[in-house]
Order: C-alpha cells, then sequence, then structure tokens
C-alpha cells in the first residue's frame, strides 16, 4: 500500500508523540532509581538526570539497617500472602453457587453481594465496627475484613456460567458432589480466571494504605506503604525547613527515592503477569460488554 | 445464557428445580449453601453491621452508650454541615477536581488509544502499552511521594529543571492555586494508559472491511479516522463519559489526603477528605457520617442515574 507524503508524516509524528508520553510514563521510574543508587554529593549538586552518578548503595544499607523496615515489609508480605489466598478462596466459594441457576434464592444473594458494587460502605461506621469486634489492630482482622470484592465475584461468576453445564451433570451422575465438583472439576477449568483476580487481590493488597493506617496504628503493624507515607510526611517537614534556606542534610533524598524503589520492586515483578492475564481479562470483559 | 442452550434433555432431572418442592430443591442443593455460609458471615459482619451503624448519622453518637442507645437528634448534624463554613467549599472542590479531570483526563485517554491503535508496528506498539500501564501499578503512596519530591523546592526535579530556564523555584504544594492541576496530572499519569484500555478494545472490535471499503473510496487517514474510527468507537465513548460524569461524586479521598496541607485545603479538600478530618482524626463519629451519607446519596443518585441512560444508549452498565 503506497502511503502519501502526508500520511508519512503523520505517523512519523504519531510515532515520536507515543514515544514521549511512554518516556513520561518510564521517566519517574528511572529517575527515582538512579538517584536512589546515587552519590550523595552528585544527588545535592543536582547532577543526576538518568544514570547513577557515584554508584552506591549506601541509601539501601541506610534504609535496610532499620528494624522496622524489615518489620513493614514482613507485614506488608503476609497480607498479601495471606490475604490474597483468603479472597481467592472466599471469592470461588462465592462466585460458584452464583452461578447455578437453579439454585434457590439466587437473586437474593446476588442482591446481597452486588449491592457494595454501587453502594460503598460508609467510612465512619465501618470503621466503628471493626473496633466494636475488636479486629482494630490485627493483621488477620485487617486481611479478613477485605476479604471479598463484589467485582471479582461478578468476574469469577460470569466464567463459571460459560463452563458447560454437561460436564457437571455427567459428573452429577457418577455421583460427584457439588464440593467435589467445584475443586476437582470447575476450579481447575478455571485456574485463568483465577489467577486473574489473584493478581487482581495482589495488586489491591499490596499498594492498599489507607485502613492499614487507620486500623493498624500499632507500630508493629506497620506496613510498607504506610511507613513510606509516614516518611514522606516527615520528610515535609524538613523540606519546609529547607525551602528556608537550610540545605544542611540533603541525604533525605535518596534515602526516600531507596524506599520508593523498595516499595515497588515487587508490584515490578507481578507486572510481567499482570500484563499477561490482567489487561488480556480487561478487554475480554471490555469486548464482551 | 450457555447453559438454557446446553441439550441435556436426558439429565435434566438432575439438575432442574423440581417443581413444587422448595425444601427438597434446598436439600438437594445443600453444598452450595454451605459454601455460601462463609460469605454471607463476611458481608453481614463487614458490609450490612456498618450499614446498620449509619443511623448515628441521626443520633448523638456516644461511645459509652454504642450505635443503638445514643440519642436520636434528627437532622442537627446536617444542619450544621449545610450551615457551616465548609459545605460550599467540599461540594465546590468535589466537583472541580471531578470535573478537571473529565475535561482533561478523558480525551487525553482517547486520543491515546487512538494514537496507539495506528501504530502498526506490533513491538513498538506493545512497548509503548506496557509503559503506560505500568503507573497504575504503582500505589496512591508511591505516586504521591513522587508528586511530593519533585515537586519540592529545594531538591525537586521539576523545580529544577524550571531553574535550568531561569524561573524561580516554588514551594507548590502549600500554594492552593495549583493544587487541582497537580492533582489532575498525576492523576493522568496515573490511570491513563490502563483507562485507555477498553478504548483500544473498542478500536480493535472495528470491521477492517470498513477500512479496506474507505481505502477503495480514497479516504485518506484523516478521513477513515473521522469516517469510520470515531463512529465506531463512539458507543463505548459515550458510555464510558455518562459513567465518569456519574461518579464525580465519589472521588476518593486516598490520594487527596497525601497531597494536601492545611495551607491547600481551600482548593483541595473534598467532601470524603473532609469525612475522614472530622470522623477519624477528629473523632466526631456522628457529624462525619452524617456529612459522608449526604455525600453517598448523591452520589448513588448520579451513578444510578448515569446507569440508566447508559443502559438506554447501549446495553453496557455496571449491572
Amino acid at each position: 500500500m503506497q502511503l502519501s507524503t502526508g500520511e508519512k508524516i503523520y505517523k512519523v509524528v504519531n510515532n515520536i508523540l507515543l514515544f514521549i508520553v511512554a518516556l513520561v510514563m518510564l521517566y519517574p521510574f528511572i529517575y527515582v532509581l538512579a538517584v536512589s543508587l546515587s552519590d550523595v554529593v552528585a544527588v545535592s549538586q543536582g547532577r543526576v538526570w538518568l544514570f547513577p552518578i557515584g554508584f552506591n548503595l549506601s541509601a539501601y544499607e541506610r534504609i535496610f539497617s532499620q528494624p522496622i523496615l524489615w518489620v513493614a515489609y514482613g507485614n506488608s508480605l503476609f497480607i498479601l500472602v495471606v490475604g490474597t489466598l483468603l479472597s481467592v478462596f472466599l471469592t470461588i466459594l462465592a462466585a460458584y453457587p452464583l452461578s447455578k441457576k437453579r439454585l434457590r434464592g439466587r437473586t437474593f444473594f446476588t442482591f446481597i453481594i452486588a449491592l457494595t458494587l454501587w453502594i460503598k460502605v460508609p467510612m465512619i461506621p465501618f470503621y466503628l465496627n471493626m473496633q466494636n469486634l475488636h479486629l482494630d489492630n490485627s493483621l488477620i482482622g485487617y486481611i479478613v475484613a477485605f476479604a471479598i470484592s463484589a467485582f471479582y465475584v461478578v468476574i469469577l461468576k460470569t466464567y463459571f456460567q460459560s463452563i458447560p453445564e454437561s460436564l457437571e451433570e455427567s459428573a452429577k451422575l457418577d455421583g460427584a458432589s457439588d464440593f467435589q465438583i467445584l475443586w476437582r472439576i470447575m476450579a481447575p477449568l478455571a485456574v485463568p480466571s483465577i489467577l486473574t483476580i489473584a493478581l487482581y487481590y495482589a495488586v489491591d493488597k499490596w499498594n492498599g494504605y489507607f485502613w492499614a493506617m487507620t486500623l493498624l496504628k500499632d507500630e508493629r503493624f506497620t506496613t510498607l506503604q504506610v511507613y513510606l507515607k509516614k516518611l514522606v510526611v516527615e520528610m515535609n517537614v524538613t523540606e519546609e525547613m529547607n525551602a528556608l534556606g537550610d540545605l544542611g542534610n540533603i541525604i533525605p533524598e535518596t534515602f526516600i527515592y531507596a524506599t520508593i524503589v523498595v516499595a515497588v520492586i515487587p508490584m515490578m515483578i507481578i507486572y510481567p503477569f499482570v500484563q499477561k492475564f490482567l489487561i488480556k481479562g480487561m478487554m475480554v470483559g471490555a469486548v464482551k460488554g | 445464557m450457555k447453559s438454557a442452550l446446553s441439550p441435556s434433555g436426558k439429565s435434566a432431572p438432575v439438575l432442574r428445580p423440581k417443581r413444587g418442592g422448595l425444601w427438597s430443591c434446598i436439600v438437594r442443593d445443600r453444598q452450595l449453601y454451605y459454601m455460601l455460609i462463609p460469605v454471607l458471615v463476611f458481608y453481614f459482619l463487614f458490609v450490612y453491621m456498618p450499614f446498620y451503624g449509619v443511623q448515628i448519622a441521626f443520633k448523638d453518637y456516644n461511645l459509652f452508650l454504642g450505635i443503638h442507645d445514643s440519642k436520636w437528634i434528627g437532622f442537627d448534624h446536617f444542619v450544621e454541615f449545610f450551615t457551616g463554613p465548609y459545605f460550599w467549599q467540599t461540594l465546590r472542590n468535589t466537583f472541580l477536581i471531578s470535573l478537571y479531570g473529565l475535561i482533561f483526563g478523558f480525551p487525553i485517554t482517547i486520543l491515546f488509544a487512538l494514537s496507539v491503535n495506528e501504530v502498526r508496528n506490533k513491538k513498538y506498539k506493545s512497548f509503548v502499552q506496557t509503559a503506560s500501564y505500568i503507573p497504575y501499578f504503582v500505589s496512591s503512596v508511591v505516586v504521591a511521594s513522587l508528586v511530593v519530591n519533585f515537586l519540592s523546592p529545594s531538591y525537586g526535579i521539576i523545580n529544577r529543571i524550571i531553574e535550568l530556564f531561569g524561573g524561580e523555584s516554588k514551594y507548590f504544594m502549600i500554594m492552593p492555586e495549583y493544587f487541582r492541576g497537580i492533582y489532575t496530572i498525576m492523576g493522568i499519569w496515573h490511570s491513563m494508559g490502563f483507562n485507555s484500555i477498553v478504548f483500544l478494545a473498542a478500536l480493535s472490535g472495528i470491521d477492517a472491511q470498513l477500512y479496506e471499503a474507505a481505502t477503495i473510496d480514497g479516504a485518506g487517514k484523516l478521513k477513515q479516522i473521522l469516517h469510520v474510527t470515531l463512529p465506531g468507537i463512539m458507543p463505548t465513548v459515550v458510555v464510558m463519559l455518562i459513567l465518569r460524569i456519574g461518579q464525580m461524586m465519589s472521588l476518593g479521598y486516598e490520594t487527596i489526603i497525601l497531597l494536601y496541607q492545611p495551607a491547600t485545603y481551600e482548593t483541595a479538600d473534598i467532601i470524603s477528605s473532609y469525612v475522614y478530618r472530622q470522623g477519624i482524626v477528629g473523632a466526631d463519629y456522628g457529624y462525619a457520617t452524617a456529612v459522608d451519607l449526604f455525600n453517598s446519596v448523591i452520589s448513588c443518585i448520579l451513578v444510578v442515574t448515569a446507569n440508566k441512560i447508559s443502559n438506554k444508549v447501549s446495553d453496557m452498565g455496571i449491572w
């Protein structure tokens, strides 16, 4: 196919613009990584733009030398692993029965679960309720209270509905119970969907900070996001001093950026999988409408 | 849908409800009900108990008396909010910050999807897409940290660039006039790529024959975009726009409370961040719940209306 000159220019301009967009998306990460690995002097002179200057790991040594960071990392990983497992388990238990048209009361149960799709649970009563149940200040309480998201139940339910009923029928004729059918036949068939929602949950759990900050007040339960939040807020104080002309200590910068890197790494490890499953899942969902 | 079509006449008795026998259906499906038990317990404890607690919006909530026994005071909390100084300020900020996101964020997402769709080189296309989705997967704390640090007056990269071009460095985060702009740009960076997925899906759904026909008719690139591409994604655009408008009042407080400071409250404080400050920080539970309830009622009306309209326009909706 012959392209006209105008079309060629259009194509080149389009590609350049998209390259700039990609750069804008990626540059903050590159910059943060470069600063976190650079020498304090080079950073304070503002010489770091793209690559680390005076490569060293002192910022990382310093953040990992604090016990609180290990505590925070441990808590975040615990919430990520245990939380995701529990969430996926309960979401399967919710989605499977609701996918059965023969279930009496199905509309009622679906309504109970789907209500939260359009009415948010109110913040203050939820908070008071957690206190009344004595589930605040407890990692398990935090995990349990956010175990199910209605949105993912709906996604998985839709998938279960797409599995031909004849599979279940023949298993039933062989005398299998509903539990056996779910765990031996349906769940293995739904593995791609289950992995997709597991990734959704994992991302949400790793990234969530608001309720972790609000409910887990004890320092033993600090999560990585809450720790990073505190760090940045505290830095605001020094920053105000700096703005007044006290440029004494510049180390906070590399320190914060190294913490950001550490907080982002697990998501970057998951990202290729997210890319593969999640975005494909989104596409399919969008096309089906 | 598929299950209704499956030709399973013979084995039907195993699965179809027996007529009249509600109890026998329940007994037959008892294991399915067992599965639902933990789920229902969860919903009772963590969704419906809080909903029950919403009544403190109409009560003089006393920690020792508890939700049930606190004294009813009618609409006092609402009156206090509506007549107080924060009502218009938070309402205006909620509306304006959402509106900025809509006016700038929405079209730029579509433009981005259109541009990506024009790329023929598969590797380049997937590079651009991969790069643009990444920000969506970092937490709001990280995004807010990036914003605060990049805008720092002493070492922030943005101020360094401004200084390179001879400008003067500013402490943006304490200047109210910049807050909404900063928040909007941050929002675009954070979610433009991910939000473009739905438009890319719509674009890939356009029949390739339409483009061929247009080419044969002598339509250039621009004409193809105008007469094939845009009409092709219009239904998706309209529906997404309606849904976005419906969600205007449900703007999240999570990033706001990370970025705002007392100095910027006048342009940054939205209803839900005010609820957080009054309720969780200030422990004024009844009042905060009332403000939250007001916000929820408004956003619920908006969402339901938006969804009704969207269902009329096409069959895409949230439910």
